[in-house]
């Protein structure tokens, strides 16, 4: 599919994602070992945009699974659609007093009652991107059972058999260190810390992203974003914070960055109180740079 | 994929060897791993392979300063192919590398009786934790064994199956189906209960030093009686994680575990920056959230009590109790009127005493009605 790094890195940046050479290597070896891409790092530095892009880039279809707390197999895998079932059942009944008991237990456990959860269709769907995402939010059970799926590709439904993928689906999952993930997972995985990108990748991210932004404003965000990673804040800036504070202040007509413009769109990018006073006060400071 | 040729495999192997002896836990399949990553990109581009071994061989962020610099050593490059991450500025506070070797030595168990007179338990109870001789500390020290710590407890999201409460649908559809679509029983769930993270962040300054050896005890106490859901920390010039070190059954050994793990015992103390530390690389993260956190600290504050402050205000806002332990409040006529103490008061929900054994059982049962 894709030959080197570099190939990837190249059809990663046509849909509009520009990663750096250690993720487009990451990413490419994920590709080519078969395993899974685990992925940590500040909310907003665009792991789960990494997925989305990873599946348009080879064109096959994203199948997402948000984690939360107390997902358990029947969120992730399959559940049986119970109210079909009682009403097929009630049907059965009134149109056939004498039909065969055998054949109508297995009509209510075939294919149409069958309620394909996330990790079960990507399995079905391969080649297809999987994407887990916010592992760190479920509980350690459910990191267990999801590591049995990653490592054999198969899912057994009792009444119906094993689902196996013929070709193993691309899996990212992305963790924001609300807790450490167990030892085995991290194993199976490939690990990538995604940081802030450097200011010239930003700006490059912010022009394909946002290209109705002016060259000069979009220069001057960026620029100020990182200085306001520099200074100390509790939440720092991410990326998704930038594309949004320059698309808010393009919508207010603004041409360039100034201390007023700033103060009013400041909501968009800092998003805690004490961080709000902290940057107001030195915002003429932090724009004369 | 071919493999590649044995003297490389010999030089991937020996560099997994050496990140081994640098501390990182690199297991046999992660080698194994190294080594198809390796094949894939090709030895001879460089940044490849140290971006194929950070993805293999690191578990996290912790293990990356240890593998740049085997990486250099080891490939004899000057250093490692930029990071595009700008330099950390410096901090007062440095956060201590975890260490989780256990220490060796054996001691009495916590199951050994309590053999003192019941009066002269209930004396030794109530002295000052300071003002212990050598004897007295031993007795103590089992005693901690009659703790009895209770976990705080949240109401969860998650309902479970229960007698009464709100109508199931689906487990009562899944039971009528059993009866052939005859709804037969009504199934109930109502939500349940989950236990509260607790935090303990212990000072082990200088001026806390006395009590350093009692706090430690109570914190292995609590840590053993609720293991996923505590950690302990200790502040002073940095902040270590200890909650590995007190994971051991036996408070001996727990005790030396810490006691290797923790760099700066009787130091300075700087509880702002050091709480910040906490805040930033784990409260904010989500061992703060909801969780009953308790200070146990004299609240003497070298740094800048402003920020003492501030920070206290953060962490209350995350916390869904902030308890302060202060050791002097137990002596008669203590007035919080340390710059830091008075800082931090505003932000505290509970401020209790922690200079004896009776006021630790009291603090456990501020804890566990949190």
């Amino acid at each position: 599919m894709t030959a080197s790094p570099q190939e990837l890195a190249a059809s990663l940046a046509r849909t509009g994602y520009l990663c750096d050479d250690a993720l487009a290597t990451v990413a490419f070896l994920a590709l080519e070992l078969d395993r899974p891409l685990l992925l940590e790092g500040e909310p907003g530095t665009g792991k789960t945009a990494l997925a989305e892009a990873l599946a348009e880039a080879l064109g096959l279809p994203l199948v997402r699974l948000q984690c939360y707390e107390g997902i358990d197999a029947s969120q992730a895998l399959y559940d049986w659609d119970f109210p079909r079932q009682i009403l097929h059942l009630r049907a059965v009944e009134s149109v056939a007093g004498d039909s065969d008991l055998e054949e109508v237990e297995q009509g209510l456990f075939s294919e149409r009652f069958l309620l394909a959860r996330p990790v079960l269709r990507a399995l079905r769907e391969s080649p297809a991107v999987l994407l887990v995402d916010e592992i760190d939010r479920a509980d350690d059970e459910f990191e267990a059972f999801l590591l049995e799926v990653l490592s054999t590709h198969q899912v057994s439904v009792p009444e119906l058999g094993t689902v196996v993928a013929e070709t193993p689906p691309l899996v990212v999952l992305t963790s924001n260190r609300t807790r450490e993930l167990h030892d085995a997972l991290k194993r199976r995985c490939l690990y990538h810390w995604i940081d802030h990108p450097s200011l010239e990748r930003e700006l490059a991210i912010l022009r394909a992203r946002a290209p109705e932004v002016p060259e000069r404003l979009a220069h001057q965000v960026a620029a100020l974003v990182h200085r306001l990673r520099d200074a100390d804040l509790v939440k720092e800036p991410g990326v998704a914070e930038t594309l949004d504070w320059a698309r808010a202040l393009h919508r207010l007509g603004a041409r360039e960055l100034d201390v007023e413009s700033a103060a009013r769109t400041l909501g968009a990018a800092v998003k805690h109180r004490e961080d709000v006073e902290r940057v107001r006060a030195a915002l003429d400071r932090l724009l004369a740079g | 994929m071919a493999r590649t040729a044995p003297a490389a495999d010999e030089l991937l192997l020996g560099f997994t060897r050496a990140l081994r002896a640098a501390g990182l836990a690199v297991t046999a399949d992660r080698a194994r791993a190294y080594a198809d990553a390796v094949a894939v990109v090709g030895l001879d581009d460089r940044r490849a392979t140290y971006w194929a071994g950070r993805a293999t061989l690191c578990r996290g962020p912790d293990d990356f300063a240890p593998y740049d610099r085997v990486f250099c050593a080891w490939f004899e490059e000057a250093e490692p192919p930029l990071t595009e991450r700008r330099q950390q500025p410096p901090q007062h506070v440095l956060q201590a590398p975890l260490d989780d070797d256990g220490g060796a030595g054996g001691g009495d168990g916590e199951d050994d009786a309590l053999h003192a007179v019941a009066s002269d338990v209930e004396v030794l109870r109530h002295r000052d934790v300071a003002q212990l001789d050598a004897a007295e500390r031993a007795r103590l020290a089992r005693m901690f064994a009659s703790l009895r710590p209770t976990t705080p407890t949240r109401t969860s999201y998650r309902r479970r199956p229960a007698n009464r409460g709100s109508v199931d649908p689906h487990a009562t559809l899944r039971r009528s189906l059993a009866q052939l679509g005859e709804p037969v029983e009504i199934r109930f769930r109502r939500r349940s209960t989950r236990p509260r993270r607790t935090v303990l962040l212990i000072d082990v300054s200088g001026s806390m030093s006395s009590y350093a050896d009692a706090l430690l005890r109570l914190g292995h106490r609590i840590v053993t009686a609720e293991p996923a859901r505590t950690e302990v920390f200790t502040v002073g010039t940095r902040v270590t994680r200890l909650t590995e070190a007190l994971r051991h059954r036996d408070p001996e050994r727990a005790l030396m575990a810490a006691g290797a793990t923790v760099p700066d015992w009787s130091g300075g103390t700087r509880l702002g920056e050091a709480l910040k530390v906490f805040l930033d690389r784990w409260g904010q993260r989500g061992m703060a959230r909801g969780a009953v956190v308790v200070l146990m600290s004299d609240g003497w504050e070298r740094g800048d009590a402003a920020l003492l402050g501030e920070q206290m205000a953060r962490l209350r806002r995350l916390a869904h109790k902030v308890v302060w332990a202060n050791p002097h409040k137990g002596i008669a006529g203590y007035q919080p009127v340390q710059v830091g103490m008075a800082a931090a008061l505003p932000h505290v929900d509970e401020f209790v005493a922690g200079h004896s054994m009776a006021a630790f059982e009291q603090l456990v049962r501020v804890i566990g009605d949190a």
